[in-house]
């Protein structure tokens, strides 16, 4: 598998980690475990680390918008961290920046939501 | 020196890696930037997505074909299905445009594209199948005629 999705549950945060590729192919499986673990573990806020994400398309760009959508159902909050150039331009360009917080690191989302 | 690859696989999702990695590896050759090289993977994967999820609705009886061309400083990359085609190419073009909302779809494929490379051409015909022509300048090409 060229995507690995690793979840951390920090009182009602889920802390999701993505390394590897995040293409078509590989969406489905963050879909999948993303949506199951805010569902069946009362998540309110999501925190998104892309730091060790090596590849992402528009397809990413598709998945991380869906679990923003899924994350405002619950009234929660969803931060995306630790973004590459690269990436930060597919986020600029689809708009995305506007609507979806930012952090640099990790800790400082966790800070944010107040679970560090 | 002209150089040039072609290569056609089945249309399911598992491919498109293979498919932008071969392609990065093919143009490799021009000594591309880092940069120049995310920008071609990804428009690659962007493609190839669009031919598998609109072009063949997920058919994987369908077939995916690329051609490479490089020449020197730039690099020209064709991406062919035959599938059922764009109705709408304009539409389809738009930002944040998808058919496909309820699968997650972004729309941002071919605004990607077009802003990853120099020029873009889409001809695409109803049960046809669609083509699109994609051209990049890039601007640290060592001439291979050298």
């Amino acid at each position: 598998m060229s995507l690995e999705v690793n979840l951390e549950y920090k009182d009602d945060v889920l802390c999701v980690r993505l390394s590897g590729e995040l293409d078509h192919h590989t969406a489905d499986i963050v879909r999948e475990k993303v949506s199951k673990a805010i569902e069946s573990k009362k998540i309110k806020h999501l925190v998104l680390n892309l730091g060790q994400l090596k590849f992402m398309d528009s397809s990413g760009l598709g998945v991380i918008l869906g679990r923003y959508k899924q994350i405002k159902q619950v009234s929660g909050e969803m931060i995306v961290c630790a973004i590459s150039p690269s990436v930060e331009r597919l986020f600029n360009m689809s708009g995305m920046f506007k609507i979806i917080r930012f952090e640099p690191t990790e800790e400082i989302a966790l800070q944010k939501l107040g679970v560090a | 020196m002209k150089n040039e690859m072609h290569l056609t696989f089945r249309a399911i999702s598992e491919n498109e890696s293979f498919a932008r990695v071969t392609v990065a590896a093919f143009i490799a050759q021009l000594d591309p930037t880092m940069d120049e090289l995310t920008e071609i993977k990804t428009v690659v994967s962007e493609a190839v997505t669009n031919a598998i999820i609109h072009g063949y609705e997920n058919n994987p009886d369908g077939m995916v074909s690329i051609s490479v061309v490089i020449d020197g400083h730039y690099v020209e990359l064709e991406i062919r299905d035959e599938g059922v085609g764009i109705e709408n190419l304009d539409e389809a073009m738009q930002p944040l445009f998808t058919t496909k909302p309820e699968l997650e779809r972004s729309g941002m494929g071919f605004t990607i594209m077009e802003n990853f490379m120099d020029e873009m051409t889409v001809v695409s015909k109803k049960n046809a199948g669609t083509t699109i022509r994609l051209k990049k300048y890039l601007t640290q090409a060592k001439a291979l005629s050298n």
